[in-house]
């Protein structure tokens, strides 16, 4: 997946968010870090081109909500979260890169419930690669890509990675 | 950052390096906020216990640990001297051994002895904290005053630090002094020459004995504790020489400059090392410590009681 096949998913899926969400005033995007605080970014701007309306956006951090601290070898980095308060009455959707095993939403779900009570959470994945291991489906995905579990999904973004768009799958 | 933690205890802050001091900082910027949310606790050491071991008294360390366990959901046990098996003659190993066996994941130990918490740590597999050894280190304290510096002035690199006090019996002293190197900060020491002797100078910090020389030009003055229990009389004359000499009265305050931060880490001899006024003044970010505190040690205990244990 190259560059402007990344930017046209992201376009449709941004759409997609617009048309589900007649209210787009109560929305807010938030970024699992780093790529996904990144697609949120994204997310926002195609909002604001064709619907000329500023979506707040947020990072929700989620290494202190893991259901894995101490059975890791490398213990997640933990960030600082920036939600917009309060979150009652508000849409929220959670954006990452790649949507795997759920688990990370999970935590992300559960950090974004210490901070307060949305009226409801959605869920943007630029890539949903299958293999889940809890009850969670994403409201929008980029593109899905189906993959063995012993291989590895990439993805760069220029921002956060220094280096051109790009997403590959990783065969071991 | 790239650098990641590896360390299962914190014994001092003279073997971190200035990445390592800089990953806690921001680890602890990220709890710090977990303080401001409805919901002031996180799961990450869920399931884990931690023991509150001190040998040697303490208020607010002990509280300020428990707190930061509470708030990690960490199950929390306080033991202190009295109380332990220690009064009946247990040596430090065997209770320790005991508290393992009871599955404690992270110990924090205070110790009147330097070099406890690392006696603990190299034959125990759970996490060992320094909460303070002797007149060794004080890691968290001397980290939290780092944070507070870094959040207040936006950086730690060149500023000038000045320490006040007993800095010979100190490990606030110890743990703040190589960590403010590392970090690139200028220290100078002052304090009656008993106290501060030159072969601190050997560290790569200035000694002065002379606080009105130093203070035009502080970018940081940290006061600390006359510790009463602990001065021989031979070191230290009277308590009244010392304020006159090196105490941070009202009117030695003046010449500090409008932005040099005063710090102290508790508790206060109210007119001895600095009085109510200054210590409650604009320039004070005494309580900032304490709030920092706690953010800070959620970060440590994070770390070193989230990775994995062999």
């Amino acid at each position: 997946m190259d560059a402007a096949a990344i930017q046209r998913a992201l376009r449709r899926v941004a759409h997609e968010i617009v048309e589900r969400n007649p209210d787009l005033g109560s929305l807010v995007l938030a970024g699992i870090p780093s790529r996904g605080v990144e697609i949120a970014r994204r997310l926002a701007e195609f909002i604001r081109a064709s619907e000329k309306i500023e979506i707040e956006t947020g990072i929700v951090d989620v290494a202190m909500h893991r259901d894995d601290v101490g059975a890791r070898a490398e213990l997640p980095i933990v960030r600082e979260s920036k939600l917009p308060l309060p979150l009652e009455g508000r849409t929220l959707i959670i954006v990452d890169d790649v949507l795997y095993t759920g688990r990370t939403v999970r935590a992300a779900m559960d950090a974004i419930s210490s901070f307060g009570r949305p009226a409801r959470i959605q869920l943007a994945a630029l890539i949903d690669r299958g293999h889940r291991e809890l009850p969670i489906r994403a409201d929008y995905v980029g593109k899905n890509l189906p993959s063995a579990a012993s291989e590895k999904v990439r993805v760069r973004l220029e921002q956060t990675d220094g280096e051109a768009d790009v997403v590959w799958l990783l065969k071991e | 950052m790239k650098t990641r933690w590896t360390r299962k205890d914190l014994l001092g802050l003279r073997e971190l390096s200035a990445d390592e001091i800089n990953l806690i900082l921001e680890t602890a910027d990220a709890f710090k906020q977990v303080g401001t949310r409805e919901i002031k606790k996180v799961p990450a050491l869920r399931g884990k216990t931690l023991v509150n071991f001190f040998v040697e008294p303490s208020t607010r360390t002990r509280t300020s640990f428990e707190l930061a366990a509470s708030r990690l959901s960490a199950d929390v046990i306080n033991i202190s001297a009295g109380t332990s098996s220690l009064a009946k003659g247990e040596t430090l190993k065997d209770t320790a051994k005991v508290l393992e066996a009871n599955h404690a994941d992270i110990i924090v130990l205070r110790h009147s002895s330097a070099g406890a918490s690392e006696f603990l740590a190299q034959r125990l597999k759970s996490s060992v904290i320094n909460a303070g050894d002797g007149a060794h280190e004080h890691p968290t304290q001397g980290l939290l005053d780092l944070y507070t510096i870094r959040e207040k002035r936006n950086k730690i690199d060149n500023l000038k630090v000045v320490i006040v006090g007993d800095i010979l019996f100190s490990r606030v002293a110890r743990s703040n002094i190589f960590g403010l190197l590392k970090l690139g900060a200028r220290v100078t020491l002052v304090g009656p020459s008993t106290l501060v002797p030159r072969e601190f100078e050997k560290l790569g910090v200035s000694i002065s004995h002379k606080i009105d020389n130093v203070l035009p030009d502080a970018d940081v003055v940290n006061l600390l504790r006359i510790q009463h229990e602990r001065q021989r009389k031979e070191y230290f004359p009277s308590v009244g020489e010392y304020t006159q000499l090196f105490g941070l009265t009202k009117e030695r305050a003046k010449l500090l400059k409008p932005d040099c931060l005063i710090m102290h880490p508790g508790p206060i001899n109210r007119g001895v090392e600095i009085d109510s006024e200054v210590a409650d003044g604009l320039q004070s970010v005494i309580l900032d410590q304490v709030t920092n505190g706690l953010a800070v040690r959620m970060a440590v205990l994070y770390l070193c009681g989230g990775i994995a244990t062999p």
